[in-house]
């Protein structure tokens, strides 16, 4: 007699009604309760046919009980049990196709910064690259940038938009190369044919009339660093000579917010140990400050510093991350404009069902470009030569990226094969891993609670919104957007 | 569907990807069942190192932890894994698939 089992999901239940997230096809399905029951059922064991219709016929009817146990199989939510030594077979390890197209060049145009955060990645004991003694040049020459945008073009391929992320250091110190860079890149892609969209991150010192009045007129998305009000943002945020930065750019911004209506302006809040006020952070820079969306990384970093979040800090993130969640649901219910920007994203994808088997774009739809032209899994890695895929000269290394997406596919991971956040988590940022374990190989194993309860909270938010609003979502009907970059 | 509705987009794909999909056609074609042997108890018989499970040799060799795998899940087996009900939980939790994973079995000790 055959048995069935459940196949590996995820069950949650919003706006009263349960659901199932199905792994690894992230498929998400209601159920009714003869669905609901079976399922919780084959959670617990294996059941014969006869066992289910002993246990559920009486309740739901032999005709019912037997059409969703079809319905289940059919979607893969259950399957047959596989007997013991007929293994099953390992999951496809599939690939993209290559030569994969470019969609976002990030561009380091300077590795030096006027601020000296004390948890940046970039310069703090964590840094991968040495910017202050290293061989690297300290500004992108026009030259390089101009190479730069033929390669991004050249390798965008079939792409129509290519888009182009300024980055750092800090941005704004190579504003001479990032303005002539725009005008190159327009006038290729207009000779090509291909629109060029263009972004960029600051900590926003360095903003002035003439950068903003560019910024505004070229339309450029603009991400400004910032961590809070001022005692958050002080704490961490500080020039070299150790005071805070908050006075500096609060009123930049305020300038840059009134003028610069172009492209919705974001914030990027990084995340530290210490005593967390997400809300309060939140509605600063929304109602306060102007952000129209922000967004909350916590921060990267090797464990055992100061800042770096215990597990304990995580747990209250969790808390207050789902909490500004459940606001941003209220208001997307009454379709009201909530700037949290890591649910919309979240929901975006969990929308489309995707299911990864990469972490994210970098090394396939993303790379990074060092001041000296070299490319790079991403600009968190630009200038490493470990982490090299290319220069912008001679393009990218077909063979270096192969290896690469080989070695860091899901299906090596064996600690996340038994996970149901792995569709979406897929092991978790490189350099994250890069960081606390020395591999871009490892599966972040740190925050693998925190992952799976916020996938759990947007779920949720995904489920309710299904119910309360479902017009709400057809927006994320539309192909993605340029990867996020912090 | 009566029972369950698609959700998100991937859920429609299914939906409609399987639209035309019976249950009984994923199965494969039945093989006459042979005599069934728990596979690895020594007590009954032991494929893995006389015979596969279908009677031929060509499952032959399997390595060591499939052995001791075989012990551990199919039979009662005390003396020769770790109590994973009391002491070792977690003995197994890094081998999601023998074959691949079984050097990340390690040694228990009490």
């Amino acid at each position: 007699m055959i048995s069935w089992a459940a196949r590996e999901h995820h069950r949650f239940e919003a706006a009263g009604r349960p659901f199932v997230y199905l792994v690894p096809s992230a498929a998400i399905f209601a159920l009714d309760d003869t669905a609901d029951d079976v399922m919780r059922r084959l959670t617990e064991r294996p059941y014969t046919r006869d066992e289910l219709e002993a246990e559920l016929a009486e309740r739901h009817g032999h005709a019912e009980l037997e059409d969703t146990i079809a319905e289940l199989a059919r979607v893969r939510a259950i399957g047959e049990l596989i007997v013991p030594g007929a293994d099953a077979a390992p999951p496809p390890k599939i690939f993209p196709l290559t030569p994969f197209p470019l969609t976002t060049m990030v561009l380091n145009v300077t590795n030096q910064c006027n601020l000296a955060c004390t948890y940046c990645y970039e310069y703090s004991e964590d840094k991968i690259v040495d910017t202050e003694n290293g061989l690297k040049p300290k500004f992108m020459s026009e030259e390089t940038a101009r190479q730069s945008v033929e390669f991004m073009l050249k390798e965008s391929g079939d792409n129509k938009v290519a888009h182009i992320t300024f980055f750092g250091g800090e941005t704004l110190l190579n504003f001479p190369v990032l303005k002539q860079t725009i005008a190159y890149a327009r006038q290729r892609g207009a000779e090509l044919g291909k629109a060029v969209d263009f972004s960029l991150t600051t900590n926003g010192t360095l903003l002035k009339p003439e950068i903003i009045e560019f910024l505004a007129e070229n339309q450029v998305g603009v991400t400004i660093s910032i961590d809070g009000p001022r005692e958050v943002q002080d704490k961490f945020r500080v020039f070299h000579n150790g005071t805070g930065s908050y006075d500096v750019v609060a009123p930049k911004i305020q300038e840059l917010l009134k003028r610069h209506r172009s492209r919705p302006i974001g914030a990027r809040v990084t995340l530290t140990s210490g005593p967390l006020d997400i809300k309060r952070i939140y509605r600063h820079l929304t109602e306060e400050v102007g952000f129209w969306e922000v967004g909350f990384a916590p921060v990267t970093t090797s464990p055992g510093r100061g800042h770096a979040i215990s597990e304990h800090g995580y747990d209250e993130m969790l808390g207050q991350f789902r909490e500004l969640a459940y606001e941003f649901l209220e208001y997307s219910v009454e379709n009201r404009h909530h700037g949290f920007s890591n649910v919309k994203e979240t929901l975006e994808e969990i929308h489309k069902g995707m299911s990864k088997a990469f972490p994210c774009g970098a090394g396939l739809g993303l790379m990074g470009v060092a001041t000296d032209g070299d490319v790079a899994l991403c600009h968190r890695f630009a200038g490493s030569d470990a982490h090299k895929l290319g220069t912008v000269a001679d393009g990218i290394d077909r063979n270096a990226q192969h290896a690469f997406l080989e070695k860091h596919h899901i299906a090596n991971k064996t600690d996340c094969s038994t996970c149901w956040a792995r569709p979406l988590c897929s092991g978790g940022c490189y350099h994250e891993a890069h960081t606390r374990y020395g591999e871009t190989t490892r599966p972040n194993l740190h925050y693998c609670d925190w992952i799976r309860g916020w996938t759990d909270v947007c779920l949720q938010i995904y489920g309710e919104l299904s119910e309360r609003n479902p017009a709400y979502l057809a927006q994320f009907d539309e192909p993605m957007a340029a990867e996020r970059v912090s | 569907m009566k029972h369950l509705k698609p959700v998100n987009s991937k859920a429609a794909r299914v939906d409609r990807a399987t639209e035309k999909d019976v249950v009984a056609l994923q199965r494969p074609p039945q093989q006459p069942q042979g005599p069934h042997f728990p596979i690895g108890c020594s007590l009954v018989f032991s494929p893995g190192w006389e015979a596969d499970r279908a009677g031929g040799t060509a499952g032959l060799c399997q390595p060591v932890e499939r052995d001791l795998f075989d012990c551990h899940i199919g039979c009662y087996w005390p003396a020769q894994v770790p109590d994973q009900l009391n002491h070792a939980p977690d003995w197994t939790s890094k081998c999601a698939a023998a074959q691949k994973d079984w050097r990340k079995i390690d040694l228990v000790f009490p």
